[in-house]
Parts: C-alpha cells; sequence; structure tokens
C-alpha cells in the first residue's frame, strides 16, 4: 500500500463516517437561505476555491458567472456535499451545516440540484423520472409498498405540462431529445418541490425558443425558492438578472464582482478578466 | 412470453413427476428416477440465477460470491439431514461419524438447533442473510462499487470455504456432509421424496419470481434501477443508495440459501466445494447467457446452460469448461440481452 493510496481511504473512510444522513428542516429567520464563508478546496494542488464568500436570501433568483475554472461547478459540488471543502463555512438556513451532511440528507433538507450535463434515469419511462423524483418518504421500505396518491397523480400530469413532455410521458427518458432530457431534469427538480435550486448551465443544448421558456419558467419560481443559476450563456443571464437582481462574478476561485446585470459588466476588473472587451 | 415460460414451468415440474411415478419402468412414456433428481437440481439452480439476476441486472451489482449463501442454506440443512441419520452411521453414535472420528464426545454449540427441521432450516436462512447485511453494509457504506465489489466478494467465498475445509470449524472438514438417510423420519432415497423435492423446489422457484417480480415493478425496484444508471444523482434525489442496495443483497442471498437448502437432500452431498470460486461464476454465466435484468432470462439460463452441461460431461467431459467459456464469450460478444433477447429479436 502506498501512502497515497492509504490517505486517499482515509479521506473516503472520514467522509462515509462523519456525515450525518438526517438533519431536519432549515430555518430561514433571518432572511438567508444560503449562506457561504470563505470557502477554500485545493485538488491535487489547484486552488479551485479560494475563499468564496457570498449569501443567497430567501426567495432570491441569483445569477453566478464566471470563466471556465473559475470554480462555479466546484461550489455546488460543496454545497451538495458531493465535495468536502478544506475550510470554511456552508450554512443552508440559519441552523443547517452543510458540511456535515450527506449528499442524500442535503438533498432532503430541501436542496435540488440541476447538472450541468443532464443526468435522468434512461432505462426509466418519463413518468417514472417524476415519480421518483416527487417529494415524500425517501426510506428503502416505504418504497417497497409506495403507491401515487391522487393529489401526486395529478401533481405529475401538471409537472409533465409544465415540462411540455405530456406526449412523450410513458416513452423511456433514453430515447428523449438532449433538450427534452434537460426540461425533464427541470421537471424532477421541480418534483422534488425543494426550497433551493441549484441549476448548472440549464440551458445548455436548448433551442433558442426552449431557453426562453425556461427563462420564463425560472422567473415563475422566484420568490417560492430561492435560485442560483450558473451559466455561461449571457444573453440568458441578462434575461434572468434583468436590471434589478443580483449578479455574482466568479474568478479564480472567489467572488470577483457583485452587483446588478449593468454593475457589473461596468466593473474594470470584470471586463478584464471576463467579459475581455 | 412471461406467462408462457411461467406456465411452462410448472407445467414441467408437474409432469416430470407425474411421467416417473404413474408409468411403471420399462414403459416407453417412464420418466426415470435421475431425470427427476436433475430437475430438481435445474430448479435449484434457477433460484439461484434468478436471485444473482436481482442483484445485477437491475442493480448493477454483480457478486461472485453467491456461490457462499447457496453453500451456507446448503450447510445448515446438511447438519439437519447429519442429525436425522441417528445410530445409523458407521459408528453408530448419536453423533455425526465425522466428530466421532475426531474423537468428539458431544455436539459443538452451534448445532444446537440441529434436531429440529423448522429451526434448522431458520437458521440456514438467517445466517445468509446476517452475513449479507453486514458485509453487505460496510461494502456499500463505503462505496466499494463495480469490479471492485465482485473481486471481494469473491474472496468472501474463497475464505470461508478454507474455513469450512478445516475440521475443527465443526463443518466435516473437506468431505462436508453425506450419507443421508432421511428427512424429517421419512427415507430420502424414496420415489415419492424425490418426486416430492422436486415439487418442492419447483414451488420455491416460482414464489421466489413472484417475489422478485413484485419487487422490481414497484417503486423499490425502480429507484433500484435507477442506482443502477446513475447513483450520484438518486443521492441528490434524497435517498440513500446504502439502503437500497443493502436489501436488495439480503433478499438476493435468502433465496441463494434457500436454494441450497432445497438442494442439499436431493443431490446427497454438501461439501466446501460449493463455495469454490468455479461455483459462484458459473452463477454468474447462468445469468448473463439467459438474459440480465429480465427475470425469467435467467431461469432459462440456468436450464440451458445446465442441460448443455448434462449433456456434456457425458459425451466430452474434459472439454466443457472450453465449452462453458466459449458460451461465455459468444453471448457477451452476440447476445448482450442473452437468450431472452434472441427471442425477442425474432418476435416482432
Amino acid at each position: 500500500m502506498t501512502p497515497d493510496l492509504l490517505d486517499a481511504g482515509a479521506e473516503t473512510r472520514s467522509r462515509a463516517i462523519t456525515r450525518i444522513a438526517t438533519a431536519g428542516e432549515p430555518i430561514f429567520n433571518q432572511g438567508v437561505a444560503l449562506y457561504v464563508e470563505d470557502l477554500k478546496v485545493a485538488f491535487d494542488g489547484f486552488q479551485a476555491l479560494g475563499g468564496l464568500s457570498f449569501t443567497v436570501g430567501v426567495g432570491e433568483l441569483r445569477c453566478v458567472i464566471g470563466p471556465n475554472g473559475a470554480g462555479k461547478t466546484t461550489t455546488m459540488d460543496c454545497i451538495t456535499g458531493k465535495t468536502r471543502p478544506d475550510s470554511g463555512r456552508i450554512y443552508f438556513g440559519s441552523n443547517l451545516d452543510l458540511r456535515t451532511m450527506n449528499e442524500a440528507a442535503i438533498a432532503r433538507a430541501g436542496i435540488g440540484r440541476k447538472f450541468q450535463k443532464p443526468t435522468v434515469f434512461e432505462a426509466l419511462t418519463v413518468a417514472e423520472n417524476l415519480e421518483l423524483a416527487l417529494a415524500g418518504n425517501r426510506s428503502a421500505r416505504f418504497a417497497m409498498r409506495a403507491k401515487l396518491s391522487g393529489e401526486q397523480r395529478d401533481r405529475l400530469a401538471e409537472l409533465v405540462q409544465t415540462v411540455h413532455l405530456a406526449e412523450e410521458r410513458d416513452r423511456l427518458a433514453g430515447l428523449l431529445s438532449h433538450g427534452q432530457k434537460q426540461w425533464l431534469e427541470i421537471g424532477m427538480l421541480l418534483a422534488q418541490d425543494p426550497k433551493l435550486l441549484l441549476l448548472d448551465e440549464p440551458v445548455a443544448g436548448m433551442t433558442d425558443e426552449e431557453t426562453e421558456r425556461t427563462a420564463e419558467l425560472f422567473l415563475s419560481l422566484e420568490g417560492k425558492h430561492s435560485l442560483v443559476v450558473v451559466e455561461h450563456d449571457m444573453s440568458f443571464v441578462a434575461t434572468l438578472a434583468s436590471t434589478h437582481r443580483t449578479v455574482t462574478v466568479l474568478h479564480e476561485g472567489k467572488t470577483l464582482a457583485e452587483g446588478t446585470m449593468a454593475t457589473v459588466q461596468a466593473d474594470e476588473k470584470v471586463i478584464e478578466v471576463y467579459l475581455g472587451r | 412470453m412471461k406467462k408462457t415460460l411461467l406456465l411452462a414451468t410448472a407445467a414441467l415440474v408437474l409432469l416430470v413427476p407425474f411421467l416417473h411415478l404413474a408409468f411403471p419402468a420399462g414403459h416407453p412414456l417412464h420418466l426415470s428416477e435421475f431425470y427427476v433428481g436433475l430437475l430438481g437440481k435445474f430448479l435449484c439452480f434457477a433460484i439461484c440465477a434468478l436471485a444473482l439476476d436481482l442483484i445485477w441486472g437491475f442493480g448493477g451489482i454483480l457478486s461472485l460470491g453467491h456461490g457462499l449463501f447457496f453453500a451456507l442454506g446448503g450447510y445448515g440443512m446438511g447438519m439437519y439431514l447429519m442429525r436425522q441419520i441417528g445410530r445409523d452411521g458407521q459408528y453408530q453414535s448419536d453423533l455425526p461419524d465425522f466428530m466421532v472420528f475426531l474423537n468428539w464426545k458431544e455436539l459443538p454449540w452451534h448445532w444446537a438447533l440441529s434436531d429440529s427441521l423448522v429451526g434448522q432450516v431458520i437458521l440456514a436462512l438467517a445466517v445468509p442473510a446476517l452475513l449479507a447485511a453486514v458485509f453487505g453494509f460496510f461494502a456499500f457504506r463505503s462505496r466499494i462499487q463495480g469490479v471492485y465489489f465482485s473481486i471481494i466478494t469473491q474472496a468472501l467465498t474463497v475464505a470461508a470455504m478454507l474455513l469450512f475445509f478445516r475440521n475443527e470449524t465443526g463443518f466435516g472438514g473437506n468431505n462436508g456432509f453425506t450419507d443421508f438417510k432421511r428427512i424429517a423420519g421419512m427415507p430420502l432415497n424414496t420415489p415419492g421424496m424425490k418426486v416430492a423435492l422436486c415439487v418442492a423446489s419447483g414451488a420455491a422457484l416460482i414464489a421466489c419470481y413472484l417475489v422478485a417480480r413484485a419487487l422490481t415493478q414497484s417503486r423499490w425496484g425502480r429507484i433500484l434501477q435507477a442506482i443502477r444508471d446513475a447513483e450520484g444523482r438518486v443521492r441528490f434525489l434524497g435517498y440513500d443508495p446504502v439502503a437500497f442496495k443493502l436489501s436488495a443483497y439480503v433478499i438476493s442471498a435468502v433465496m441463494c440459501a434457500l436454494a441450497g437448502v432445497l438442494y442439499v437432500p436431493q443431490v446427497g452431498i454438501i461439501n466446501p466445494s460449493e463455495m469454490s470460486p468455479a461455483a459462484s461464476i458459473e452463477m454468474a454465466i447462468w445469468a448473463a447467457v439467459g438474459g440480465r435484468g429480465t427475470l425469467i432470462g435467467p431461469v432459462l439460463g440456468a436450464f440451458f446452460v445446465n442441460g448443455t452441461k448434462s449433456v456434456f460431461t457425458v459425451w466430452w467431459p474434459e472439454g466443457w469448461l472450453y465449452v462453458l467459456g466459449a458460451l461465455f464469450i459468444a453471448v457477451t460478444l452476440f447476445l448482450p440481452a442473452g437468450l431472452v433477447g434472441l427471442v425477442r429479436r425474432f418476435k416482432p
């Protein structure tokens, strides 16, 4: 056994053992949904996040932009429990320390994530994919006898309408087009009914019309849910942020600028590193 | 197709014993005892293949150590059958012959239930379940996946085999258990008993199939398939994959143990060779040849591969392993969906 392997093993063990599987409900009494402070992550010497801090308010729609390697996906990984940060604090509401929870517990507490590459369950139908995502009991024993209630059936019917997949309801998800898979994943996210939605490049590979519909959908969720949208597509971000919403610009694992779209676009540093104009 | 095959299995289970019992030897329609025994064995193998398919085909977990659960079930039953010999053994002692040979004076503690058929059957199912639960919990919690899981399950069965080879563990060493005389006070080698065991194996297979079908069609089954295809995504939906994989693994182990319980009285012997790596790998081949992820496929595969084996071990004994290897390669290359996939290809 090489020391490297032993270290890797010790890390995996600590990850598996120390993370708790149940946590409870977040409390939003401070008006803050997500609180990230001085987050640091290094991979093999590469500093992916170098002291990132930001907060997302309850019901806020926050856009996050940044060039490749700025740490957008790593941030998502830290929030959802996929990656363990080296230092820093991440709180969901004022009470839940996300660093101590595992992925499933974080998801159950009310954080939903849409991945950059759409990941749907290809061997299952569209309706079955949504069924698994529907909020409810997550235990294995319950799943053996679980039946959809009338209320859940209605919710499912409503969801396939929302994501424009009503006609594809009973098709295998593996047979959908790329754009349809994106929609299905958004539908699964909605089915989870999370308090905070993390959307990693949600419109990648979508047609202009689909992009427009996605923007409308996200805007309709604002207020009821908190949203963090990470996107490359500037026009999409401009549509979402409009004139009054906050945009966070990441660069080399830190917050470079924060403010309205007009403010960050006028920021000297932002122009230098990202917009390149 | 599923219904047809289920009915065909049921018909076979009833027809073979009927032809054996209803027509006297020498009658053209008479089937000899050999075929009843063979069918009984195949039915037990089919249960194993079905059990393996539940975790491999649906959960993506390839266990190459299921022979261990089968053998533990078999040993559990074997202990009871050894005690049923009573004083009819070589040494005319109350203790099984191998214990007399080792100069033991009383039964070891783990033989405490061996007087009772029910108690021993429960033990034969509970021990594999417990082992699968403990081993599976640590393996799945540590996120051991894919080929690594296959290798450690293989190592587990080899370790158990070495343990059972030792005389002092109290399982008859390399000879295992044999020379069984009776079960529940009735002699084992009567046509009626053979038929009864064969029919019981058939009933067990059908029961296991129905359980597996109900499970795979439930939400639990869909989550298991989702874990197979994208485990990370399942976690982000809030499900803990460990609970699902573990329950599938334990159910599968119990089915295998049940097959072992029924197998041993029919073949009349159990020894550590059932825990050899080859025995477990063969189970995976039955499932793969029949068609993974279909439930009916592995049953078909177990019958097909073992039928071929019966033919070849008579006709060309030393060639069987080559044939098995060639069959496995051919199925992997040309029939990824197995025999069931072949049937589906020709059916619109």
